[in-house]
């Protein structure tokens, strides 16, 4: 879902800057576009930002169900 | 007990007893080489077939226990090396080779199981190119079937801890080698399903032998990535290393390292994409921002700015400026041309000449009148002579020299005509030929007509 989102943000991105690449735009289009454009790239950038670096282990339990544990590899 | 002594009468049971004791107890164990043949695999999990070779045939049977090891299928005409101990089946009375260890003459056993499972799989559809997913190109979370002490998590960690990669890794440890692995593995494959665990999944281990790296040719891990709903990567061993989890897996990664670069480079490139998005969008508004100034700029300077509409008037006051100079020139060339013209007609229309023009005429005609009035004069005096005459001949004077006399009023000298004219005491003048008389009116008469 959240990929979906980021990839939806993405290509209006996208669309954005080639419309504003255009510069057939009015200055009240222009910056409109430019919000936008600044709105999807932070949006994508927070995404790209949300994940942390986190390392786990699933432990299976006696009943069958998994428990995490952070995994701390041997060196 | 001795048999062959005479007439010693054995019963087919007996007989054959003895035969299977002979033959178990000096072919305890043989190796042979031969083709397989009328093979047949019945429910019982037993499998019966013929070793043939040009002159001969061995009737062979591996029961279940046995079978249940074995990592290739057998078929007809496959070159077989079997293991075994030779008895006898003594319900048919055949001797047969009851087989514990089945290998492929030629090729290793396991290279023949690995070629006809890559076969029959393929067949079954399982490494489709349409049945693979795509990888997901902004994954979160990566989940890594794998041991916990091997190489492969330690060298998957290493990339994404070298490349600062932002992902959560959940690995479900398993054990990579060994009875029991490949069911492991498929069932860690199966849980991270059910579970739905992980964007994506590597599934894989370090470099080892064909025997190490086994259960990744097994079916039953084949089938737990074929019908995975997250996208797999198989990452086994080392580059040239290939398994059945490699063609079956969406996507083969030929070393576990590998597999980690594969699952950062599709976000890597996202974030690169989003970055150079972010740069272009930010240079595009800047460009689009200067066109706009310029332009307004442009306006600004033709409308507004006192200095720039100084020069432009400026320059309109210089044009402008030599254009009337020119005008002004132009206009006084004609001017001074008109002007002459003038000057000459002025000349002639001059009024001291005029007044001379003038003074001759009155001259010219001051004598003409002069002349005209003395012949003017002349005849005047020429017709009032005549006149003169004829008035001598009309004049009263002659009728009152011969006695009429004119009476006139006294008062408004009015010649009295007529009687009416008259009353009693008005006084009259009568004019006599020579002087006059004034008289008073007596009586009035009238004169009856």
């Amino acid at each position: 879902m959240a990929t979906e989102k980021f990839e939806t943000s993405l290509k209006k991105l996208e669309d954005v800057v080639r419309r504003l690449e255009g510069g057939s735009l009015s200055l009240e289009d222009s910056l409109k576009a430019f919000e936008e454009g600044v709105r999807h790239a932070s949006f994508c950038a927070k995404k790209l930002d949300e994940a942390e670096r986190r390392v786990e282990v699933l432990l299976k339990r006696k009943d069958g169900t998994f428990s995490r544990e952070p995994f701390e590899p041997e060196d | 007990m001795d048999i062959f002594a005479e007439k010693t009468i054995l019963t087919v049971t007996r007989l054959t007893a003895l035969l299977r004791g002979v033959l178990e107890e000096n072919f305890e164990q043989v190796w042979v080489q031969g083709e397989v043949s009328n093979l047949s695999l019945p429910s019982s999990g037993h499998l019966y077939f013929t070793l043939k070779d040009s002159g001969a045939q061995l009737r062979c049977v591996m029961f279940k226990g046995a079978a249940k090891n074995l990592k290739f299928r057998l078929n007809d005409g496959l070159a077989l090396i079997a293991r075994g101990r030779i008895s006898v089946y003594d319900q048919r009375g055949e001797y047969q080779l009851i087989c514990e260890y089945l290998e492929p003459a030629g090729v290793g056993a396991l290279q023949t199981a690995f070629v006809q499972l890559k076969e029959r799989l393929a067949k079954e559809g399982l490494f489709d190119e349409g049945h693979k997913r795509p990888l997901p190109s902004f994954p979160h979370r990566i989940g890594v079937v794998t041991s916990s002490t091997g190489a492969a998590i330690h060298d998957i960690l290493n990339v994404l801890k070298r490349r600062f990669a932002s992902l959560e890794i959940l690995l479900l440890p398993v054990r990579v080698q060994g009875e029991g692995a490949a069911n492991e593995i498929a069932r860690a494959v199966d849980d991270m399903n059910r579970l739905k665990l992980a964007d994506v999944l590597i599934v894989g281990r370090g470099g080892g032998s064909i025997e190490d790296l086994w259960p990744f040719n097994e079916e039953v891990v084949a089938r737990a990535i074929h019908r995975s709903h997250i996208p797999v990567i198989s990452a086994v061993g080392h580059e040239t290393d290939w398994t059945i989890s490699d063609f079956v897996a969406d996507l083969r990664a030929p070393t576990p390292s590998a597999a980690a670069e594969l699952v950062i480079a599709s976000s890597e490139e996202l974030r690169g994409r989003m970055e150079s998005l972010s740069h272009r969008l930010c240079l595009a508004m800047e460009r689009q921002l200067a066109r706009l100034e310029a332009r307004l700029e442009a306006q600004r300077r033709a409308l507004h700015d006192p200095t720039s509409l100084q020069g432009h008037l400026a320059q309109r006051v210089d044009d402008l400026t030599e254009r009337l100079y020119l005008a002004l020139e132009n206009s006084v060339a004609r001017r001074r041309e008109q002007f002459e013209r003038f000057q000459t007609t002025l000349l002639h229309h001059n009024p001291v000449r005029q007044a001379d023009v003038l003074r001759q005429r009155i001259r010219l005609l001051s004598s003409q009148t002069e002349r005209l009035m003395l012949l003017r004069l002349e005849g005047l005096k020429q017709e009032f002579g005549s006149n003169a005459a004829r008035l001598e001949v009309l004049s009263p004077l002659n009728t009152l020299s011969r006695g009429y006399a004119i009476a006139t009023q006294k008062i408004d000298g009015k010649v009295v005509t007529d009687v009416a004219q008259l009353a009693a005491g008005k006084r009259l003048r009568i004019r006599f030929y020579r002087g006059s008389a004034e008289c008073c009116v007596e009586t009035v008469e009238g004169v009856k007509t």
